[in-house]
């Protein structure tokens, strides 16, 4: 018997939490707000089902509702995908170890 | 390309992100990780543009809204300043939750393109799994504007709570299964929007018994809410980039709710009931006699920590509302050219989201390694001179270890109390977020200074 290629993609998913878990404890708790917009740029990853769902398709028919809809989740992701990165690369930038004395 | 290829590379853009996640373990290592990150990002975004080959009018528009959105995301991150940090991490979720709305409403009403179907008959899988992706980025979007318009003051931070509430919310959500259910079995396109409508009803009732000092635990959970709206999506559209992502992201955002809660003593659904300190505690409070509390200036504050050999730091919201960091810092540095060992103590819920002062203070260049997390300085503060509080209050509330009846009994908090004395930075003697009454405003070892966080601290690197 073959099997559904959706147990794969759960097994996927159950292994990333697992994946996930380990992960995150493993963050140190003073770059807890760092993690927090690294993972917000990442979950923008949203934007390929964006892209797919504003252009695949007639090229003719890119204005329709479908594919507007398809645009519009493409800017919100852009919006997140530069602003999280950005500003997480400009808190990092600021993390500094102790200057050796003299 | 082929779509073994593709499925590859989004494989390999998933472990981008796992590695990014993973070089946040160390100050040193996260800044590679963020890197590990974007090129994880540019894998994705470029393999999909390829594989759909269109490069035509379509793909210009692509550019152009790329470009439009990657400007004004630009711009926010190089502007915003440290201490709206909160505000715009709930923000940025908004929009995640919103565009996985987006993407759902996209693939129901053509779902040819993503091989799901057609209209009107979609596979039941996708179905179920679109609706959960669209519900839950509909309940992510408007709990995260709400979370916004209260941490950035546009609304009121004390939770608002009705007669009914609870009962409300369970109606809807059950009312959502049920729309979910007829939605499979009939795919009429009114249910899809009318799932939608529901569910970012749910987003706003669900936030707004919140209140403002419970804003770590709101914010950690958005977090993990739009992983699992990423992942719902990713399910629907059969990719495992996103599905390995929405579930790394929903983990970290469990993850650090579950720390927040832990931080508080308060159970996960404790916080999401709300409603916690709103009226009854403070109103204790306020009747208390009025007790002798020790008020001392700058100058007072000054000679004792000049004449201290060691001085823990307790920030809290309050830093981070006077904008106090630099001033502090500056303290600081004096304090050390007078021979003084200085370090900080960081509550796990000071501020208003994880890691909020850790922020704050590694912008006004505090090194890392000067900062302590609450397990690992607690001991300090019965061989220290003096606990400089400054804008915390319930996180030193020594109430949460000797009163059961106290709301925040139980609460890890800092022993700010064993130091041999206590400055503390407040406007007023008002309690806390809790609503209770701090006990060591009374105490002999402790000088209050009532002023501006920024002004008071300020005033003292002067007399210093």
């Amino acid at each position: 018997m073959e099997i559904d290629p959706f147990i794969f993609r759960f097994s996927i998913f159950i292994l990333a939490i697992f994946v996930g878990y380990y992960v995150v404890w493993s963050v140190t708790p003073s770059l807890h707000t760092p993690l927090m917009s690294v993972t917000n740029a990442i979950s923008s990853v949203i934007i390929v089902g964006a892209i797919v769902a504003a252009l695949a398709g007639d090229n003719n028919k890119i204005f329709d509702t479908a594919n507007i809809f398809g645009f519009l989740a493409i800017i919100l992701a852009a919006v997140n995908i530069f602003g999280g990165f950005l500003v997480t690369h400009r808190m990092l930038a600021m993390y500094k170890k102790k200057k050796k004395d003299k | 390309m082929s779509s073994n290829l593709l499925a590859v590379f989004y494989l390999i853009s998933g472990v981008l992100f796992i590695l990014a996640l993973r070089g946040l373990s160390s100050p040193e290592t996260s800044r590679r990780g963020n890197f590990f990150g974007i090129i994880g990002m540019a894998i994705a975004i470029g393999v999909t543009v390829i594989s759909i080959g269109n490069f035509s009018t379509g793909f210009i528009f692509l550019l152009i809204f790329l470009a439009v959105g990657g400007s004004i995301g630009a711009f926010i991150a190089f502007k915003i300043p440290m201490t709206a940090m909160p505000e715009l991490v709930a923000g940025f979720h908004s929009l995640v939750g919103l565009a996985a709305v987006f993407v759902a409403i996209s693939a129901f009403l053509n779902p040819e393109v993503f091989n799901l179907g057609f209209p009107g008959n979609i596979k039941i899988a996708s179905l179920i799994e679109m609706s959960l992706g669209a519900a839950i980025g509909a309940i992510t979007f408007t709990g995260s504007v709400i979370a916004f318009l209260k941490l950035k003051g546009l609304m009121s931070g004390s939770p608002i709570t009705f007669v009914g509430q609870h009962f409300i919310n369970l109606a809807l959500g059950i009312a959502l299964i049920g729309l979910i259910f007829y939605l499979c079995n009939t795919q009429q396109e009114y249910l899809f929007w009318s799932l939608i409508t529901v569910s970012f009803i749910i987003g706003i009732l669900l936030i707004i018994p919140i209140g403002g000092a419970d804003m770590p635990v709101v914010i950690s959970m958005l977090n993990s809410y739009s992983g699992w709206a990423a992942a719902g999506i990713g399910f629907t559209l059969e990719n495992s980039a996103l599905i390995i992502t929405g579930a790394l992201v929903g983990s970290s955002g469990a993850i650090l709710s579950y720390i927040m809660c832990k931080g508080m003593n308060r159970s996960f659904f404790n916080v999401i009931l709300g409603g916690w300190g709103a009226n009854e505690e403070s109103s204790k409070s306020a009747s208390k006699e009025q007790k002798p509390v020790k008020s001392g200036n700058a100058e007072d504050a000054a000679f004792l920590m000049k004449n201290a050999s060691s001085v823990i730091i307790v920030p809290g919201y309050g830093m981070a509302v006077a904008q106090a960091q630099h001033a502090l810092r500056e303290m600081v540095d004096s304090l050390k050219k007078n021979g003084v060992k200085v370090s900080y103590a960081i509550h796990p819920v000071a501020g208003r989201m994880p890691g909020h002062m850790n922020v704050l203070l590694a912008e006004a260049n505090v090194p890392y390694d000067e900062v302590f997390e609450l397990e690992d300085i607690n001991n300090d503060f019965a061989n220290c001179d003096v606990a400089y509080v400054i804008g915390a209050n319930d996180v030193t509330n020594p109430v949460a270890k000797t009163d059961p009846q106290s709301p925040i009994y139980g609460m890890p908090i800092l022993d700010v109390e064993k130091s041999k004395s206590v400055l503390f930075v407040k406007r007023s003697l008002s309690p806390g977020y809790a609503g209770i009454d701090n006990d060591l405003f009374y105490r002999e070892n402790t000088l209050m200074l009532f002023a501006d966080a920024k002004k008071m601290t300020e005033e003292i690197t002067k007399s210093l």
